[in-house]
């Protein structure tokens, strides 16, 4: 690939770039894309999978919503090892403070067209029997989903190879800028636009977008078929995302289509290092066993950890980098990745195309970032 | 102490020495722990606790290791879960 040259060159084969990468050559670009390891590896490999509409803002919500109608659209392609499986999510609520964040919820969500539904404690009960006695209730959003990233990643960039986009392993990138990505094997790959999909190690290729690591942990267990029906996470989740300065846990389980049981979550900055953090974990285990107390003797297969890719305003950057327009960023996801990498493809494709989005994209332009940055 | 213990394996009664383990009794009953999830029947291999090939429910509680559990009488074996 060597003095190749390229519509677009897109760093980092995880589900963002793969989607990207799919987008592009399907609206007829010349596509590379270059990945110091594999496809669907770093927090793609690391995530849940969950595919989720949400409602911190109105921005993420449209973000969100928009791409989870691409998923439904798409899923009838997905071959069966995504693992693709409408569950639906139960935002879980313990007492009747979180239940008034039920109805509130209930409400925004069913003003925006998005089906939910109010579950009581006598019905939360019934469908999630393994929840410990005396929850408050809940929603159930049934649209939500889970999938497997990884393969799911491999599928998108399959799909972009067989449009003729081209894949490049083993290299990593060491420099992007004025059009062209520089490899650490020496060579260079040019494109007309450079895509910054880098995750949360895309600050470090261009500095002062304002990425920065957030660092979870997960747990996955061996089978027990049945023991969880929906995606379960605790409404006081919120109140642990948002903690921007403290490490935080929530209760975030998934039932797997193998029976295994994934579960979450933790939140950190500031940690580097992808070792697992037993006193966390012990947190966040011990929170999982305070919503379902029958996790207790279950047995765990394996443990470990990524990096979120995190904003200081929850939204992803998806755009033209203003100190450098041949750079367009699509970062940012912090644990939206997975759900949001179908619209983030479409609307850079929209923005390099000069198409018009279907939804507006100003809230995701990195200009929001460059203001700060210059400022600094 | 007794020199045999009877335990129950998929509902039949099968007598093992004092001190065996599930293990033990698995094969004295002729029987697969467990199916892989590509459908092939499995059973004891490392004998030490460390492959998981040997998994059974006991008393109601899955993916117990069956060469780690020594046989108490009336013990409910299961292979299907």
């Amino acid at each position: 690939m060597s003095d190749a040259s390229f519509d677009v060159v897109i760093v980092g084969a995880g589900i963002v770039g793969a989607a990207c990468a799919d987008e592009f050559a399907r609206r007829g670009m010349s596509v590379a894309v270059v990945d110091r390891e594999f496809v669907g590896g770093g927090a793609t490999a690391a995530g849940m999978g969950h595919i989720v509409v949400m409602d911190d803002s109105e921005a993420q919500f449209a973000l969100t919503k928009y791409s989870q109608q691409l998923w439904q659209a798409l899923r009838r392609e997905l071959p069966s090892d995504i693992e693709y499986e409408q569950c639906g999510t139960i935002w879980v609520a313990a007492d009747e403070e979180e239940m008034s964040e039920v109805r509130r919820k209930h409400d925004y969500y069913s003003a925006r067209g998005v089906p939910t539904e109010v579950l009581d404690a006598q019905s939360l009960k019934r469908i999630e029997p393994n929840l410990r006695e005396g929850m408050a209730g809940g929603l159930l959003v049934s649209e939500d989903a889970v999938l497997y990233p990884p393969c799911a990643a491999r599928f998108l960039m399959e799909r972009a190879e067989k449009r003729g986009a081209e894949l490049r392993l083993g290299a990593a990138v060491v420099q992007i800028g004025q059009g062209c990505v520089a490899l650490s094997d020496g060579s260079e790959v040019r494109g007309g636009i450079i895509v910054n999909a880098a995750g949360a190690d895309a600050d470090a290729l261009t500095p002062g977008i304002g990425i920065k690591k957030r660092k979870g942990h997960l747990v996955i267990t061996d089978r027990y078929p049945g023991f969880l029906r929906h995606q379960l996470v605790e409404l006081g989740y919120l109140k642990s995302a948002h903690a921007v300065t403290s490490d935080s846990v929530a209760f975030n389980v998934q039932p797997r289509q193998t029976g295994q049981i994934l579960i979450g979550s933790s939140r950190q900055y500031g940690a580097e290092h992808k070792e697992v953090d037993y006193a966390l974990l012990t947190r966040m285990l011990q929170r999982a066993r305070e919503y379902m107390p029958g996790l207790g003797p279950i047995s765990a297969v394996r443990t470990w950890t990524g990096f979120r890719a995190a904003t200081p305003d929850k939204l992803p950057l998806l755009g033209p980098w203003p100190p450098d327009p041949s750079i367009f960023l699509a970062t940012g996801h912090e644990g939206l990745g997975i759900t949001s990498s179908l619209g983030t493809a479409r609307i850079l494709a929209d923005q390099i195309t000069g198409s018009k989005a279907e939804i507006s994209i100003e809230p995701y332009l990195p200009s929001r970032a460059a203001k700060e940055h210059a400022h600094a | 102490m007794p020199s045999h213990v009877t335990v129950m394996v998929n509902g039949l009664a099968v007598s093992v020495p004092s001190g065996a383990t599930v293990a033990v009794a698995m094969v004295m009953a002729g029987q697969a722990c467990r199916t892989s999830v590509t459908g092939e029947p499995r059973g004891p291999l490392c004998g030490m606790g460390v492959c998981f090939e040997c998994r059974v429910a006991i008393n109601g509680v899955p993916h117990c290791r069956s060469c780690q559990i020594v046989c108490e009488t009336g013990m409910d074996v299961r292979t299907d879960g």
